[in-house]
């Protein structure tokens, strides 16, 4: 036997186990409708893959979840989807979650599966994405992904199986124990191997499960040797032995630090419903689609475990199980201690849903005032985080956040043992998660304002930042000002004519002028392209008239070879005039080599070309000069032509077919002069 | 079928306030039959006068805070103060004595503090002392018990008993010293077994005072009860009795004309179990955690020993209790448990970001 320890606190509530386990897990006739919950493991909700009208196999994935191996959610039976809309889901807030109603045919036609018997061939990593894919989640009670929990990066020593079951009425474990335990010792193995073969594997159980003990005994006896070894730890029945954090003291004697979780100890924990659903996952290919659930209470005459489509309506299995709703008082999912009461029976099934308790009025307690605490300390020796809930208490009425953090309150587990033994009805554990849920809140805002406070204060040293900037660039402008005021003063134009203007300008070129050496240096920069450029153009122009090409593509290139020409001597001049005259600035109408105001450049750079080609045409011969005029010419028919055909419009393709005729007349003419010119040479 | 939103837990243990108050009172009877077999009919007219007053002075304060008078009273806590009151004071005092205790344990000590579960100190200890400083002559009048009686004298009746409390009559034919009392004021000089030797009060006396001896062992079978049942955990009495044990057995110098009285006397008389099982475990003004209560019950036992002796009051429970309540919020600030997942206690002042 193995050793156990003892956890401190916990209670002793009566056990109403026996009334649901008189027969075999049971299934229920297929439901007509079922409303599959987008919201039904821990973290983000699941986006739909299915659009309305679309028909569905049994199995088929329908939602997933956005982020690495997030779960996905599949149709539990063949049919329709006839709605994803809102509506009412079994959690304790009452607000409605987004469902996709499906439509049943009848046939509950599976899709294609794909078993992995040897699983021990598939990369571990492969197994955990297929897990994701097939929606396997944590059914202990919080949905957690099965597949993110199991890809721990941290080396595993204790695969924990949670096989307890520690709250009074719910079943549904011990009857999958009593039926299924062979299937369970695959799904550990499968478990064990996806954790990298841990060195334990150990199956917590209370000694309340004596036939779901000795069902796990006999398939252990009859497992092969060759397959690792799992160990049972049976422990005394004590409400709350089940929760992880008290599974782990009691298996191992360790507490897991406050804030921590298992896998910091190398511990992973799982339930024995999770690990068979990931053993029909892998070993038979089928995806989550259905679990154990119990429906129990004495207003159902039938009180049993069934295996349930997630997404059956509740009102069909209280159906099924005899409900008489005259007794009934409280409508339970999950066990008395920690479940949530439901306002009415018109709620579909989720993958969390373990349990239902149909209560009359001689099961719940009922409700009763709370009186002052008289601090008589059961609810400190009923505690099992060895908490003290009447100071947490005191501080929970009063909102004194600081002191409720000060004793511990998120160590709370929210068991509710505390509020079972209170003598004086209070609530304490709603105190708790409500303490629990405004200080959450104030956090989330906290960090909001530090963050908008942040942002404001970067943003107050930026606006600073500009304007000492600006001061400088002032500053500068002043002084620059100033010195061409002195500047200035020695010229004799009227300040506000647009050539003094310009002069004005040009002197504050002048004053950013460049040394004579660097200027020297542009020059002869200018000369060396210039140079290169007229050397090109000599070729192409060569080229062509070797080849003999016709004058249409000949006239441009010797245009461009005159321009490169002009622009070589322009740099050459300017450099005799700099070596002649090195005191002496550029000149006062600057060309394109030296000047360096942008205004200045971009104008006179147009007005030198415009004198480049200019030149360039007076040094060409008439003839040359038809050429270049009618290769131009050309070129602006066929954009023309282009246009016209690309236009759609009846206006402006008039527009266009007036302004391309008068076009093509000019071209005419120029023709008509150039044959001429060519006939007279 | 449309329900309404209940939180979990959805069942609940059989204990309720009441039931814990009911117990308590119950659990008294053994003391106050033994209180009435040997000093007559006093402690039940006091019972009376005190649970009529306490529980008129209660609905009085609800009702003038406009809240449900059956709903507060009916937690049975005033009745409890006013039984723990009536038989801490003297069989057959007067009866304005038992309604100034009574009034003064209700008005002042519990409801202008804000009912049940908010006093810091013990009510009934409140009321005991105030009366005990306002009147003393009233307080130190004791009874002789019934087995030193003249034979043919008896308690008082019914009748006579009610004179006497409305203040027609007189209780010399039957006042006496109790053995606290009579130790710490009779000694003069006499070694302590030939004092016992001379008091009739001592030597016809089993183990600690004839009479007183059996109060306190009923007292402490109802109890012994009370721990059976779960009502409050050992670790308060037994801390109390085993402090002043100690003390007495420390400072016993082998019964010489100055010592402080035998571990027996200390034990078994005066208001010792009376108040290590019924006053001090009064959970609403004693520590929280049960090593804060192994602490006070203590201190307590120390402080009773330290008054008895060498203070001026022959019975020092009351105070000792009184001054006990003054400390629990300390001692609890400084025995809070460890807590699941953390290495060491904290402070309760200890702040979270400190």
């Amino acid at each position: 036997m193995r050793k156990v320890w003892e956890t401190p606190g916990g209670i002793h509530p009566a056990e109403n186990k026996a009334q649901s386990v008189t027969r075999p897990i049971g299934y229920l006739p297929l439901p007509e409708r079922l409303w599959v919950a987008l919201n039904q493991h821990a973290g983000p909700a699941a986006k739909p893959l299915v659009a309305v009208g679309d028909d569905v196999l049994k199995g088929q994935i329908i939602a997933r979840s956005e982020g690495d191996r997030g779960t996905a959610l599949h149709a539990p039976s063949s049919g329709r989807v006839v709605a994803i809309a809102p509506r009412a889901i079994a959690h304790p807030s009452g607000l409605p979650a987004e469902c996709i109603e499906i439509l049943c045919d009848g046939r509950d036609q599976w899709i294609d599966l794909y078993p992995i018997e040897n699983y021990r061939n598939t990369e571990p990593s492969a197994l955990l994405d297929l897990l994701a894919e097939r929606g396997v989640a944590g059914l202990g009670g919080a949905g957690f992904p099965t597949a993110i929990k199991l890809a721990t990066d941290r080396p595993t020593e204790l695969l924990l199986v949670n096989a307890t079951e520690c709250e009074p009425y719910i079943t549904a474990d011990d009857s999958l124990l009593r039926e299924r335990a062979d299937q369970l010792l695959q799904g550990i193995d499968i478990a064990s191997y996806l954790l990298g073969d841990p060195a334990e594997r150990i199956i917590g159980i209370e000694d309340n499960k004596p036939e779901a003990i000795a069902a796990l005994r006999a398939a252990l006896a009859a497992r092969s040797d060759q397959l690792p070894a799992v160990e049972l730890a049976i422990f005394p029945t004590k409400y709350p032995s089940g929760g992880e954090k008290q599974l782990i003291q009691i298996v191992t004697g360790q507490e897991l630090p406050s804030g921590a979780l298992p896998a910091q100890l190398g511990i992973v924990c799982q339930n024995v419903g999770t690990l068979y659903a990931l053993k029909r996952a892998v070993v038979d290919g089928e995806p989550l689609i259905s679990r154990i659930t119990t429906v129990t209470g004495k207003a159902c005459t039938i009180n049993g475990n069934y295996e349930t489509l997630i997404g059956t309506p509740l009102t069909d299995l209280l159906t099924h199980s005899q409900l008489d709703p005259n007794r009934l008082e409280r409508l339970i999912m999950g066990g008395p201690m920690m479940g949530i009461a439901l306002p009415d029976s018109d709620l579909p099934i989720v993958k969390t849903s373990n349990c239902f308790i149909a209560a009359d009025n001689t099961e719940v307690a009922p409700e009763q005032p709370a009186q002052p605490c008289i601090r008589c300390g059961l609810c400190a020796e009923a505690c099992p985080a060895t908490l003290l809930p009447q100071q947490l208490f005191w501080h929970a009425q009063s909102q004194q956040h600081d002191k409720l953090e000060a004793h511990n309150l998120f160590d709370c587990i929210e068991c509710g043992a505390c509020s079972y033994v209170c003598p004086s009805n209070i609530p304490l554990v709603q105190y708790f998660r409500a303490g629990k849920g405004e200080i959450r809140q104030q956090r989330a805002e906290k960090a909001k304002s530090d963050f908008a406070r942040e942002r404001f204060e970067f943003r107050q040293q930026r606006l600073e930042q500009q304007e000492r900037d600006k001061q400088a660039k002032r500053e500068a402008r002043k002084l620059a000002a100033q010195q061409a005021k002195e500047a200035q003063s020695e010229a004799s134009a009227p300040a506000d004519s647009a050539a003094a203007l310009i002069a004005a300008a040009q002197v504050r070129a002048a004053a950013r002028t460049a040394s004579p050496e660097q200027q020297r240096e542009k020059l002869t920069r200018a000369i060396a392209s210039s140079e290169a450029r007229l050397q090109r153009a000599n070729e192409k122009v060569t080229e062509a008239q070797q080849s003999g090409c016709d004058d249409a593509t000949l006239q441009p290139l010797l245009a461009a070879q005159a321009s490169a020409q002009q622009k070589l001597t322009q740099a050459e001049a300017k450099l005799a005039e700099l070596s002649a005259d090195p005191g002496k600035g550029p000149s006062p109408a600057p060309t394109q080599a030296d000047s360096q105001s942008p205004e200045i450049d971009a104008a006179s750079r147009a007005i030198a070309k415009a004198r480049a080609t200019a030149a360039a045409r007076e040094a060409l011969s008439p003839v040359e000069k038809i050429a270049a005029d009618l290769a131009a010419l050309n070129k602006r028919v066929e954009k023309l032509r282009d246009k016209l055909a690309a236009c759609e419009e009846a206006e402006q393709r008039e527009l266009l077919a007036s302004s391309l005729a008068k076009l093509e007349a000019k071209q005419a003419s120029l023709q008509e002069q150039q044959r001429a010119l060519n006939n007279g040479i | 079928m449309v329900f309404k939103p209940v939180t979990s837990p959805h069942r609940h243990a059989a204990l309720s306030t009441a039931k814990v108050m009911q117990w308590v009172v119950a659990a008294l009877i053994p003391g106050i039959a033994v209180l009435t077999w040997q000093f007559g009919w006093g402690t039940l007219i006091n019972i009376v006068i005190a649970t009529a007053t306490a529980l008129i002075c209660e609905a009085a304060i609800v009702a003038l805070r406009r809240r449900s008078v059956r709903f507060y009273l009916q937690d049975f806590s005033a009745v409890v103060t006013a039984f723990l009151l009536a038989v801490a004071l003297p069989p057959l005092a007067p009866w304005w004595l038992v309604v100034v205790a009574s009034a003064s344990a209700i008005v002042v000590a519990k409801q202008s503090y804000g009912g049940l579960g908010y006093n810091p100190f013990n009510p009934a200890m409140v009321g005991y002392v105030v009366v005990l400083i306002s009147f003393p002559l009233e307080m130190s009048s004791w009874l002789t018990p019934v087995a030193l009686l003249p034979t043919e004298l008896g308690h008082a009746g019914v009748v006579e008993a009610l004179a006497v409390v409305t203040g027609s009559g007189g209780i010399d034919a039957w006042s006496g010293a109790t053995p606290l009392d009579l130790f710490k004021h009779g000694l003069n000089g006499q070694l302590v077994s030939d004092f016992y030797a001379n008091t009739t009060l001592f030597s016809q006396a089993a183990f600690a005072g004839v009479g007183w001896e059996w109060v306190n062992l009923a007292f402490l079978a109802g109890g012994a009860v009370l721990l059976a049942k779960g009502i409050f955990t050992w670790h308060a009495p037994l801390a109390m009795l085993s402090s002043l044990a100690v003390m007495a057995i420390v400072f016993w110098d082998g019964g010489s004309s100055n010592s402080g009285g035998s571990v027996w006397l200390h034990l078994f008389s005066g208001a010792t179990m009376l108040g290590a099982f019924f006053i001090i475990t009064d959970p609403v003004s004693s520590a929280v955690s049960v090593r804060g209560r192994l602490i006070f019950g203590a201190l307590i036992g120390v402080l009773i020993y330290l008054i008895r002796v060498w203070g001026n009051y022959p019975d020092g429970v009351a105070f000792a209790v009184l001054l006990g309540n003054f400390a629990a919020p300390f001692i609890d600030n400084y025995t809070l448990p460890r807590s699941y997942g953390h290495q060491r206690a904290k402070r309760a002042t200890e702040l979270p970001n400190e």
